[in-house]
Order: C-alpha cells, then sequence, then structure tokens
C-alpha cells in the first residue's frame, strides 16, 4: 500500500511538471483492495484490474520501472507507449489489462476461469470492478454465466461511491451491489474496503471457495475515493463533510493501528518500509526517463501475432507492393 | 469425399480441427444440443462431449469476451453468432477488447479466437436476420475478417482461421449454406488467409467479389461470355488483409474494374477498393470504375422489397457489358 501510494504520489509530482500526458487515476484510499485481494494469489491466477488498481500490478510482480515507463508513454512500458496510463497488462505475470469500457473484463475473466474448469486447473480469475460499471451489461452477462457454470472467478466490486461524478443514488437502487449475486446464484460478501485485514479475510473466504470448486463469488469492498475521477477533476460534486469523515478511514493507518495491536513495532516497520519503497519508486522513475521514446512505426507493431499474408508480387507497376506491414488497405 | 454443400464444408473443418487440436472448442447460443440454428455445428456434441462445445446463455458480449479470455490463457474457442446480425451486441468486445488485446500488452499475448456465423441476405430474413457486417470489421486494425465463397474455401479458411493466432470474423453466407455444392478432396490442407482467388480468367472486364455475390458474378459473366465479352472474377475470400496485389494483377489485365457485394453502397468495401485503385492504378484504367452494391436502405422482408434492394445479376452483367464497351 505505501508503494503505491508513494508511487501515485511521484506520479503526480511527475504529471505537474508535465512529464505525464493523458489521464492519471488515482487510486489513493482504495488501495487495500487492489493490495489485499492480490496478497494470497499465485502467479498462475489471472487478474483483471481497474485503472487505479495500481497495487494489483505491483502485487503480482509487474516490474515498477516497467509500470512507471507505461505512464508516461515509453517504449519500456508495458505496452510499449501505445495506450495510456493503466491500460496494459502481463499475462507472463497473470496480469490481463483492461479497456475504457469499464466492466468490460468480466466476460473476459469468465473465459480465464472457464478454461481453468475444462483443464481441470486449480486457478482463480479476479475481475475488479466499480460500483460504476455494475450497471453496465457486460457485468451482468458475466456474471449470470460464471453462476451457470460454476467457474472459479471472484469478481471484486470496489465500491467507492461514484461514477465520475455520479453518486451512488443515481446509479442503482440498493444499496449494496453484492445483494445482485443472489440473482446469478452465487455468494455476495461486503466488507470495508479501507480495512487491509477484512478484505484478506473476506477475499480469503472467496478465493477458497473458488479453489474449492464451489464457483464464483461477488465481494463488494466499500471504500472512497480521495482524489478527483482523474487529476483534472477537483471533484467539487463531494460534501466537505464527507471528505473528513472518509479521511478518518485511509488505509494504512487503519493497517499499521491493526498491526500495532498484534505487538509489531510500528515505527520501525514504517521506516524500513519508507527506506525500500523510496528505493523502488526512484529506480522506477530513473528507468522509465532513461527508457526511449517511440518514433513513430512502432504504431504498427503488436497489432498481429501472426504476420499478415503478402501475396506474390504483382505483374502491374512496382507502386503495388504492398507496404509492410499490411494493415488494411 | 461425395459433394459436400457450404454448410456441411464448415461442419467438417469444424469436426476435423477439434480432432487435431484438443485445444479447439465451440460455444454459442443453441450450439451443442440442435447442433445450431442452421446446424453448423450438429454431431459435435456427440463427438467430442460437453467440455469442447458449450450451449451459453443469450450473452453475446459474454460469448465474445470469453472467447477472449479463453484464447489468451491458450486454448481456440470458437464462438457463434447464431446469425452475425447479433455481433452488434458483442461489438465491444470484438472491436475494443479481442482487437486491441495484444496491442495493449506490447505483444505479450496473443488471441487465436474465431468469432463465426451466418452472415448475408436473399433468404427473406429480414431487417436482423440479412445484414452483411463486414465494413464495421474491416476498418479495426488487429481483426482479420474473411468471406468463402465456395465450399473447398469454407472448409480451407476455416480451418486456416482456427490455426490463426489473431482474432477472426468469419463470415458464412446463409443463401450459400445449401445452394453452393461441390466434390471436396478426403484430406484438405488449410487455405492461407490474406489471399485472392481468380475464380474466372478474362480479358475485357475485371470483378472484384466476395462471398454471396459470387455466384452472381460467375453466372452474369457466363452469360456475358456468350455475347462475347470475357469477364475476369476475382474472389477476394479475405476482406482484412486485402490482397491488393491480386486487385492490381487484374485491373493492370482488363484496365476495367466493377467491385461487386452484398452489402450497402456507402462506406462499403467497394469504395475502398474503387479508391485504392484510382490512387494506385489510375494509369492502367480504361474505363471510370464502377461498383454494383445493395442500395443504401435496411434488407426489408417482402420479397419484391428485398429484390429491390440487392445487387441482382441483372445489374451486374449490365455494369460489366457497359464497361466493356466504354
Amino acid at each position: 500500500m505505501k508503494l503505491t501510494r508513494e508511487f501515485e504520489e511521484r506520479i503526480s509530482r511527475l504529471h505537474l511538471q508535465n512529464k505525464v500526458f493523458g489521464g492519471v487515476y488515482s487510486g489513493r484510499g482504495q488501495e487495500a483492495i487492489a493490495v489485499g485481494c492480490c496478497a494470497d494469489l499465485g502467479p498462475q491466477d489471472v487478474v483483471f484490474p481497474l485503472h487505479r488498481d495500481l497495487g494489483v500490478f505491483v502485487v503480482k510482480g509487474v516490474e515498477p520501472g516497467r509500470l512507471m515507463a507505461q505512464i508516461l508513454g515509453k517504449e519500456g512500458g508495458l505496452s510499449r507507449g501505445k495506450d495510456s496510463f493503466l491500460h496494459a497488462g502481463d499475462l507472463s505475470k497473470g496480469v490481463f489489462g483492461g479497456t475504457s469500457m469499464l466492466g468490460a473484463t468480466l466476460p473476459v475473466a469468465c473465459g480465464a476461469a472457464l478454461k481453468f474448469k475444462l483443464r481441470h486447473e486449480p486457478y482463480v480469475a479476479v475481475a475488479f470492478f466499480g460500483e460504476g460499471a455494475s450497471s453496465r451489461g457486460d457485468v451482468h452477462e458475466a456474471m449470470n454465466f460464471a453462476g451457470v457454470h460454476q467457474l472459479p472467478v471472484v469478481f471484486v466490486c470496489e465500491n467507492n461511491r461514484y461514477a465520475y461524478s455520479t453518486p451512488q443514488s443515481l446509479q442503482m437502487a440498493v444499496e449494496d451491489v453484492a445483494e445482485r449475486a443472489a440473482g446469478y446464484g452465487m455468494k455476495g460478501l461486503v466488507c470495508s474496503g479501507n480495512d487491509l485485514a477484512a478484505v484478506l479475510e473476506t477475499m480469503g473466504r472467496a478465493l477458497r471457495r473458488a479453489r474449492d470448486g464451489g464457483g464464483p463469488t461477488l465481494v463488494e469492498c466499500k471504500t472512497y475515493r480521495y482524489r478527483g475521477h482523474s487529476e483534472h477533476d477537483p471533484a467539487r460534486y463531494r460534501t466537505e463533510e464527507e471528505l473528513l469523515e472518509w479521511s478518518t478511514r485511509d488505509p494504512i493507518p487503519r493497517w499499521e493501528l491493526y498491526l500495532e495491536a498484534r505487538g509489531r513495532d510500528v515505527a520501525k516497520v514504517r521506516r524500513e518500509t519508507e527506506a525500500e519503497v523510496t528505493r523502488v519508486v526512484d529506480e522506477a522513475v530513473a528507468f522509465a526517463e532513461a527508457s526511449p521514446e517511440p518514433e513513430g512505426p512502432e504504431a504498427f507493431e503488436d497489432l498481429y501475432a501472426t504476420p499478415l499474408a503478402v501475396p506474390e508480387a504483382p505483374e502491374g507497376p512496382a507502386a503495388f507492393e504492398p507496404e509492410p506491414p499490411q494493415l488494411t488497405h | 469425399m461425395p459433394v459436400a454443400t457450404y454448410l456441411q464444408a464448415v461442419n467438417l473443418a469444424l469436426k476435423e480441427e477439434m480432432r487435431r487440436d484438443p485445444d479447439v472448442f465451440v460455444m454459442g447460443e443453441d450450439v451443442a444440443v440442435l447442433g445450431g440454428a442452421f446446424k453448423a455445428t450438429e454431431g459435435i456434441l456427440d463427438e467430442f462431449g460437453p467440455d469442447r462445445i458449450i450451449d451459453t446463455p443469450i450473452s453475446e458480449a459474454l460469448l465474445v469476451g470469453a472467447g477472449v479470455g479463453a484464447a489468451s490463457l491458450g486454448l481456440r474457442p470458437i464462438v457463434e453468432m447464431q446469425f452475425m446480425d447479433f455481433i452488434s451486441c458483442g461489438f465491444d468486445q470484438l472491436v475494443n477488447m479481442a482487437a486491441t488485446a495484444r496491442y495493449r500488452h506490447g505483444g505479450g499475448l496473443r488471441v487465436p479466437l474465431v468469432v463465426r456465423g451466418p452472415t448475408g441476405a436473399g433468404v427473406h430474413g429480414a431487417l436482423f436476420h440479412s445484414q452483411d457486417p463486414e465494413a464495421w470489421f474491416t476498418r479495426v486494425p488487429g481483426l482479420k475478417v474473411v468471406a468463402p465463397a465456395t465450399a473447398r474455401d469454407a472448409r480451407g479458411l476455416l480451418k486456416a482461421a482456427i490455426r490463426d493466432d489473431d482474432p477472426v470474423i468469419f463470415l458464412e453466407h446463409k443463401r450459400l449454406y445449401r445452394s453452393v455444392k461441390e466434390a471436396l478432396p478426403d484430406e484438405q490442407e488449410p487455405e492461407p488467409l490474406g489471399v485472392a482467388r481468380l475464380a474466372r480468367g478474362g480479358s475485357d472486364v475485371s470483378i472484384v467479389t466476395y462471398g454471396g455475390t459470387l455466384p452472381l458474378c460467375l453466372a452474369a459473366a457466363e452469360r456475358l461470355a456468350a455475347e462475347g465479352v470475357d469477364v475476369e472474377v476475382l474472389d477476394l475470400r479475405t476482406l482484412l488483409p486485402m490482397d491488393f496485389a491480386a486487385i492490381a494483377r487484374t485491373v493492370g489485365k482488363t484496365g476495367k474494374l466493377l467491385a461487386v457485394h452484398e452489402d450497402r453502397r456507402t462506406g462499403g468495401l467497394g469504395g475502398e477498393i474503387l479508391a485504392r485503385v484510382v490512387e494506385d492504378l489510375w494509369d492502367e484504367l480504361d474505363a471510370p470504375p464502377r461498383r454494383v452494391t445493395a442500395k443504401d436502405t435496411h434488407t426489408p422482408f417482402a420479397p419484391t422489397l428485398e429484390a429491390f434492394v440487392l445487387p441482382s445479376e441483372d445489374e451486374i452483367a449490365d455494369a460489366a457489358r457497359g464497361l466493356a464497351a466504354y
């Protein structure tokens, strides 16, 4: 959590220095969810993160340098400069990147879980979505299918109460997204998404069920987005009272209290963690800044796995040689 | 092997590839027990069992999305759209998820997914069972679009699509399912994607077409042969990537181009073919290139309306005759 927060702080600073062009989406306040839900996953389990889920990438072992390069649009990034922010993945680490069509990864997660089931593999697919995306048809189709086939998948709803500016009250007529689980023949669990211990415990139950052949679970983590929708958004649609109330539930001090209550020397943990976090983030920034910018023609790369068939040269004028790589026309 | 229909060729290719590769499996609506609305997947459940062919809820986005997930992890899913019109419900998953997955992952994954199903008009299917959706997809990098017109190509190209490591949209023309028959070899290798086929040699006019209009073009060419006009017919077979070298060869030979498709005129592939030929082959042209396509409206139900809207053998013959005389 500390690492993702410091990483994001550094992104914000780079953003202020105009080194980050494009949207910056902060997960500040929601760190316990991404981190807690991935803590007990193995390398073969596949996760489908949201754009705020930096913690998913970090916990699953994606190199921080490649993450920072991704955010700066560099050649060394996960998508090699092709897409922005966290719209990228590293399947070698079990991270499948999402698109801007939120909720669209849930059907894909079902396909991954279907593979595990058909091949009798003991792995789990975990798909994150917001309460905003829960209004989309893809989410319904995915949950319904997962229920029918009792797939080893966990759907994690990060309910941060706002879809951009739209409050939950204008998004749905129920308090808990998890209530909908009943309609799909699966369990719905609700926990505090700002309490790492609660996330770990709740996710643990869902993962056990999936691994034991008990089918899918919908886990709803109640949380709050400390920043705006993106760094451009001052989020004036929220009240001071609400911000103040949620600021007392910051997941990082809360976890420190938890550790303290269990006899850990929190000051020592903090010192060690902070030194390590600073080193990792410094190295990530250095890697990303040193990474070259793509030159242009790379825009044609990584479109196809199988090279497109290049037909034999025409008998007509040489001008009709297909230009490699032959994209469309 | 005895004579097989286009539909039987599809069924054969599916079974042959499923026997060859245990990673190949089928998902779709009514594909398993029923064997598909057109029976394209008949017999697969009996031979391969319920882990290899899965009846799904009516969920096209789920179907395509789950195909992307299973394909990314190494399986080779074949997703059937009961009618290709319904791909509109899975459009986002195809265009934004499947087509960009490899690109967004810096080349670090592959998506060997086939989305196949019946396309096209001419069977009084009305607005939502007659559509030709190819032009929605032929401008999407990351996808491949295939439209066979013969039984042999249906079998060979579907095998190639299944073995291909990228997402392929495979458009089977439903009017050809039972009307096209030919003798197939016992064993047949995949036909390479991206390569057009000369369906008929000729020297006066070049017709470039694909899918459902190929039989109309060949019939029109036959008719014109009796009048002394020698028509060449190029069957594109794969629409993305498109074999422009083959188009350039035939246009270089005849100097006269007629592009024919069942899809609507505006925004259809014919416009792209003509544009590219005019840009690149201007000096080769002996006449202004032309198109014969469906009219710019929906494909209506009543037989009289449908016939009015769709391109006909007469229109194709008239256009080719006009070009020859130019």
